[in-house]
């Protein structure tokens, strides 16, 4: 994939005293509140890789979903926004990465690199929003856009694997990808067919990721609020084919992808006779889970299809003392 | 009774006003239905996506009338894997953007029950307003 | 010097509008001018006779013939020459009918006063015209042949009935290629080993043929007539002179191998033949897989052991074999393209997924009741796998794969009606000969044909079922069914060796990837490097029967040069002033043919290969670069002369026009009677590249008002890269004129097509004008212009 600009500190994987570096990162509007879970377990397994995910000051809504009309460039001023943040959060010294700004979910992931290809690809389109924000500083195209997961894979498996504490042994786990995070081809953090980054980092935490073809179809994402049958019947389909191809949970990255295949078990269950709930989580949790951190940070008790019983009954739920 | 097509200028005026909204050569679209096998929400829908692609080759205004681009997720599927390299998300998103600026919404968000509204992430309704209001 | 000058009436159609006597005259003034005459019809057997009388009798040594256009009596004037002793390059035309007396019939006094510029041009050349020797090239009766599949050896085999010596070199043990895998062919569903086998067993058997399997070109050096080849012959470990292919061995070899030529649906032994009816019919061992040759020492050797004819030896030796031939044909093939990068289809994941070379195997094994693979259930073909497909980056068709899989399918229904089979296509081409009504058999034997790209297959993990999902885009339906067996169509993509044989013989690419043809309509089997030719799927997708017609025209295009039994040369190609030479090499690169190179610090020009279009010659810094009938001299004397005494009236209009096209158009322009202004002089170049920005310049400060340069537009000329480097020059005289305070506007250039008559008048016309309008450049500045030239400074802004 495109290679991003490697820190000039590797972390050094065990946490605790050793140098910290410090990233700027957007968390966006639902990570604050319907997905706390998300925030709360990714900030802390960043912390045991020694990464310090330092939040954007004055973010604004990040402008999901990007806008695909030719002429429109009102759209793109809130996430441009975001970018000059960024620009100010790198000059300020506050963070260790002049560059890079990361994201958690994956929808903000996709707006804000999308609007930013447009505007580095476009003088005359970066000018006129330049122009219009006139109270804020220029954007000079100098932010690249990162998902959390892509930190993850520069940082290696070794070293995720080091701060395992909690191996997830004989946790079927099937990884779901969405499409924000792989589509498209030049945004996308892998190959939408095919991708690999959540399985590779389900091996490094000693889980067992199984492959089922469902984890890049959409959920249905914001038709949630028009079309609650298709996304029931999206969901179904998608948890089916997890779990009959031996899933014990679902992984995701993306609130509303979570949202989706999570809060609307009960209804499937109603419409769908021989449905199994299945929990789904965020992969941060399940890395929080492995290097045991507090429940506090691991916040199961957000997820919607509780999946503390399943987890206990794997011998997984332990403390660091 | 087949439906008929009656051709006049009009169709070109709206085709080439698609073309321009989208930015994606519409006319270069060869009917493969890749897309249509490839998109999640095709259940509800009333045209396939590539019909809805053949109506906007035609340059039928009808195309307006349909459910097909009000219920695109934005998933970028078919955009993956149109083997003309073609973006349909874009086209959707162009004829939805006819409507929408008449001031015409698909969507009302006080129609929405008011524990769905409690309960749905904000990121579903900035996203759907974001896509289906002006 | 004595020059001898003929001006011709051509029946009135010159004399009718200008004063040939005027001409005569005129052109008699000139010291060197011995003899001056005007005549009726010069071209016809007495007007022949007064030139060749006029050449014993007074001695000339240079002749000019003011009549029609060079390319219309040109070479009738030529061999006049040549039989009265002298060298035919001594000879210029003055074109004064075409551009003359033809496009200028309102303005007779202007005509006359023109065409005695012209002649005085014509004149200005000869005196520097040079006697150019024919130059030949011996070329013998030797082909080399790359790839041994159906094209390399039906080329072959046309050429050694024909008597021609051949060389086939196959890089696989045996020659075959994917015609020898497939089952049966199209329309016809005659058997393809059938029908392949005989035409193999033909190669060995040709006296002319050598048949030179398990081999590689590593290199080739030379040109037509003398190409150098170096073949490398691989190590077989198996002597074919004694090894009978018992089998003996292959039974007691213990190393297991997917088997290629089954498409990987069984294995072989290490030490194998490739198949059954293999050419040459014998054991090969396979050095990356065999015990013995991986690990050394006396590991395994078990076929040695019972091998009861001692033909394998573990010494075996690569060898390299220098072969000299005189022409080539590439006949490399095609690879099917690998179904696993379009990973929505599953292959290599998933059980039930096969290409289509697979079934193809699959059949010939059922049909003899030993099936490697069942074939059961409900089957699907998809269409278009790694063709037309931008996300795979193969956007053309390939043209067989509809045809095959109507055939496949048809093939598997009728074997059994009882399975269901689909055919999932984009279109459904059948465009060729008998094609569509054996694809109407495949609809008639219930084969369901569904007009839909399959998006997606999806493996249930327990069934191993492959889930098809597609649109039925005619009913406007979403498919998705279970299918117990998936067939993948794939596509045509340029064979792997394609690129190194490429390079060796300097091929050009089309968009596609496959190798280049000369021209797509009227050499379809030449390449740009004189002497090799293409045959077969090298060249794009096809079926067989179009591969064997390319095959034979290949040999075809090779039997004309060679039976010539010597290739004469045009004597039109570059030359180095070796003293003005200092080996900079920015020639080198500006060769569009490469057919420069420096060595002991001076450029050497390939005559073999030059083609003669004057691009290098702009790129000389220290013009040592020149081009013969076309000198530099010659065309500043030419320019000199056309511009008139003392700068003239300061608005001559020069127009360059090239030999294939704007030259061409310029006579045809004459020939439909159209008129423009008579204050132009065309000027015959090889290609609008020859006009060196220094030379634009020298015709200014000279006083030339204006210059059009008429070149063959770029898609239709016999240069590659010459519009290119015109392009460039104009720009380079361009900016030199700017910064001279001249107007630039004066300098255009126009790419054209013959046809356009009415434009071609229309910018001369524009151009005069614009020339008249500006008036001639005044005097300081031309000599500013001089001086600028004589000191290199505008010139050499590159």
């Amino acid at each position: 994939m495109t290679p991003e600009k490697r820190d000039s500190k590797k972390p050094s994987g065990r946490g605790g005293p050793a140098a910290k570096t410090r990233l700027p990162y957007y968390p966006g509007c639902t990570l604050k509140t319907t997905a706390q879970n998300l925030e709360s377990s990714a900030l802390a397994a960043a912390e045991a890789l020694g990464i310090e995910l330092v939040e954007l000051p004055r973010w604004n809504c990040c402008g999901v979903v990007y806008s695909l009309a030719e002429d429109d460039l009102m759209h793109h001023v809130a996430p441009v926004r975001n970018l000059v943040r960024a620009q100010e959060m790198s000059a300020s010294g506050a963070v260790d990465d002049n560059a890079r700004l990361v994201t958690l979910c994956s929808m903000c992931f996709n707006t804000l690199k999308r609007a930013n290809a447009r505007v580095r690809e476009n003088a005359d389109d970066l000018e006129t929003i330049n122009d219009f924000m006139y109270l804020e500083d220029d954007y000079a195209g100098s932010v690249d856009v990162v998902h959390f997961l892509e930190i993850l894979r520069d940082l290696g498996s070794e070293a995720v694997g080091e701060a395992v504490k909690v191996p997830l042994e004989g946790l079927k786990v099937a990884p779901y990808y969405g499409c924000t995070m792989l589509r498209p081809k030049e945004v996308g953090i892998d190959d939408p067919e095919d991708p690999t980054v959540q399985e590779d980092l389900l091996r490094a935490l000693g889980a067992e990721p199984v492959d089922n073809p469902y984890k890049k179809v959409c959920c249905g994402s914001y038709q949630v609020v028009q079309s609650r049958d298709v996304v029931i019947d999206l969901a179904h389909d998608i948890l089916g084919h997890a779990r009959a191809a031996g899933a014990d949970v679902i992984t995701t990255c993306c609130p509303l992808c979570a949202f989706n295949l999570d809060s609307r078990q009960n209804e499937i269950a109603e419409t769908r006779p021989g449905f199994e709930p299945i929990p789904v989580l965020y992969i941060t949790q399940l890395m929080a889970l492995a290097f045991a951190l507090s429940a506090e940070r691991c916040r199961f008790d957000l997820n919607r299809t509780d999946p503390r019983p399943l987890l206990s009954g794997k011998g997984l739920m332990r403390e660091e003392p | 009774m087949a439906d008929k097509i009656v051709i006049s200028s009009e169709n070109e005026t709206f085709l080439a006003k698609i073309i321009e909204l989208s930015g994606e050569a519409v006319t270069v679209c060869d009917q493969c239905g890749t897309c249509s096998g490839s998109c999640p929400m095709i259940a509800e829908m009333d045209l396939t996506p590539s019909q809805m692609m053949r109506m906007v080759q035609l340059g039928q205004r009808e195309t307006l009338d349909s459910k097909t681009m009000w219920l695109c997720a934005s998933c970028f599927a078919c955009t993956v894997r149109c083997p003309r390299g073609l973006d349909l998300s874009k086209v959707a998103e162009a004829l939805r953007q006819v409507t929408l600026r008449k001031a015409i919404d698909h969507i009302d968000i006080r129609a929405i029950p008011a524990d769905e509204l409690a309960e749905l992430p904000q990121i579903a309704l900035v996203g759907a307003l974001r896509k289906l209001t002006g | 010097m004595r020059v001898g000058v003929y001006v011709c009436h051509c029946g009135g159609n010159i004399s009718e509008v200008v004063d040939v006597k005027k001409v005569a005259e005129a052109a008699g003034a000139h010291a060197d001018v011995v003899i001056s005459r005007d005549y009726e019809h010069m071209c016809s057997d007495l007007g022949q006779k007064l030139i060749a009388d006029d050449i014993a009798e007074h001695k000339l040594d240079r002749v000019v013939v003011a009549a029609c256009s060079p390319q219309f009596q040109g070479g009738t004037f030529m061999r006049v020459l040549e039989t009265s002793g002298l060298n035919p390059h001594v000879l210029e035309m003055a074109n004064i009918r075409e551009h003359c007396s033809w496009c200028h019939g309102d303005s007779p006094a202007e005509a006359t006063g023109k065409a005695v510029s012209l002649t005085n041009m014509a004149i200005a050349r000869v005196r520097l015209d040079e006697a150019l020797e024919k130059r030949t090239m011996p070329i013998g009766h030797r082909t080399l042949v790359v790839g041994g599949g159906i094209a390399g050896i039906q080329t072959a085999l046309d050429l050694g009935d024909s008597g021609f010596q051949v060389h086939l070199v196959e890089r696989s043990p045996s020659i075959g290629g994917k015609m020898a895998q497939l089952s049966r062919t199209f329309p016809t569903e005659d058997c393809s080993a059938c029908i392949l086998s005989p035409k193999m067993a033909d190669v060995p058997a040709n006296p002319n043929i050598e048949l030179l399997t398990y081999s590689e070109v590593e290199s080739v050096e030379g040109h037509l007539g003398g190409f150098e080849v170096t073949v490398v012959r691989k190590a077989r470990y198996v002597d074919p002179d004694k090894c009978v292919a018992c089998g003996l061995c292959e039974e007691k070899c213990p190393v297991s191998v997917p088997n290629e030529y089954e498409e990987g649906l069984t294995s072989r032994k290490a030490i194998y033949v490739p198949f059954g009816f293999a050419v040459p019919n014998k054991n090969v061992i396979d050095e990356s897989v065999c015990l013995r040759l991986t690990k050394g020492g006396t590991v395994c050797g078990l076929c040695q052991k019972v091998c009861p004819h001692d033909a394998i030896s573990f010494d075996d030796k690569p060898r390299t074999e220098r072969i000299t031939v005189d022409t080539i044909v590439v006949a490399t093939g095609y690879d099917t393209f690998d179904a696993a990068k379009k990973t929505v289809y599953g292959y290599g994941r998933y059980e039930n997924v096969v290409t289509a070379m697979q079934m193809e195997r699959m059949i010939v094994h059922a049909a003899e009741g030993s099936p490697i693979r069942p074939i059961k259930g409900r089957i699907g073909f998809i269409q278009c796998v790694g063709s037309r497909d931008e996300q795979v980056g193969n956007e053309y068709c390939s043209r067989v794969c509809c045809m095959y899989a109507s055939k496949l399918s048809q093939l598997l229904k009728r074997s059994d009606p009882k399975r269901d089979v689909y055919v999932f296509y984009t279109d459904l081409r059948a465009f060729g000969k008998g094609f569509e009504e054996y694809y109407k058999r495949g609809q008639e034997a219930g084969v369901k044909f569904v007009r839909g790209r399959v998006a997606e297959l999806l493996e249930d993990p327990v069934t191993k079922k492959v889930t098809v999902k597609v649109e039925d885009t005619l009913s406007r339906q979403i498919i998705e069914s279970e299918f117990d067996l998936v067939v993948l169509s794939v596509g045509m993509e340029p064979n792997a060796g394609t690129e190194s044989i490429a390079g060796m013989l300097r091929l050009t690419k089309s968009p596609d990837g496959f190798l280049q043809e000369a021209h797509p309509k009227f050499k379809p089997v030449d390449t740009l490097t004189e002497g090799v030719f293409l045959a077969g799927t090298v060249q794009g997708p096809k079926d067989i029967p179009d591969t064997v017609s390319q095959a034979s025209a290949a040999a075809a295009r090779a039997i004309r040069l060679m039976n010539q039994g010597e290739h004469v040369l045009s004597p039109v190609v570059a030359f180095v002033h070796e003293s003005a030479c200092d080996g900079c090499g920015e020639c080198v690169a500006a060769c569009p043919v490469e057919a420069i190179s420096v060595t002991s610090g001076v450029a050497r020009i390939s005559e073999a290969e030059c083609t003669g279009c004057g691009a290098c010659i702009s790129s000389c810094p220290t013009d040592a670069l020149d081009l013969r009938a076309y000198t530099n001299d010659q065309l500043l004397a030419e320019v000199r002369e056309a511009v008139g005494e003392g700068g003239g009236r300061g608005t001559a209009v020069l127009v360059f026009a090239d030999d294939m096209t704007g030259y061409r158009l310029a006579d045809n322009v004459g020939t439909a009677r159209l008129t423009y202004d008579t204050d132009s002089r065309i000027i015959r170049v090889p290609s609008g590249s020859r006009v060196t920005p220094k030379l634009m310049l020298e015709a200014f400060a000279a006083g030339a008002g204006g210059i059009l340069i008429a070149e063959s537009e770029e898609k239709s000329s016999p240069y590659a890269g010459s519009a290119k480097v015109m392009r460039k020059n104009v720009a380079v005289a361009r900016q030199a004129l700017e910064d001279r305070g001249i107007e630039p506007e004066r300098v255009r250039s126009i790419e054209f097509v013959t046809v356009m008559l009415a434009k071609f008048a229309a910018e001369v016309n524009g151009l005069a004008a614009l020339v008249r309008k500006l008036g001639p450049i005044p005097e300081d500045k031309r000599n500013y212009l001089s001086k600028g030239i004589g000191e290199r400074r505008l010139v050499d802004s590159r």
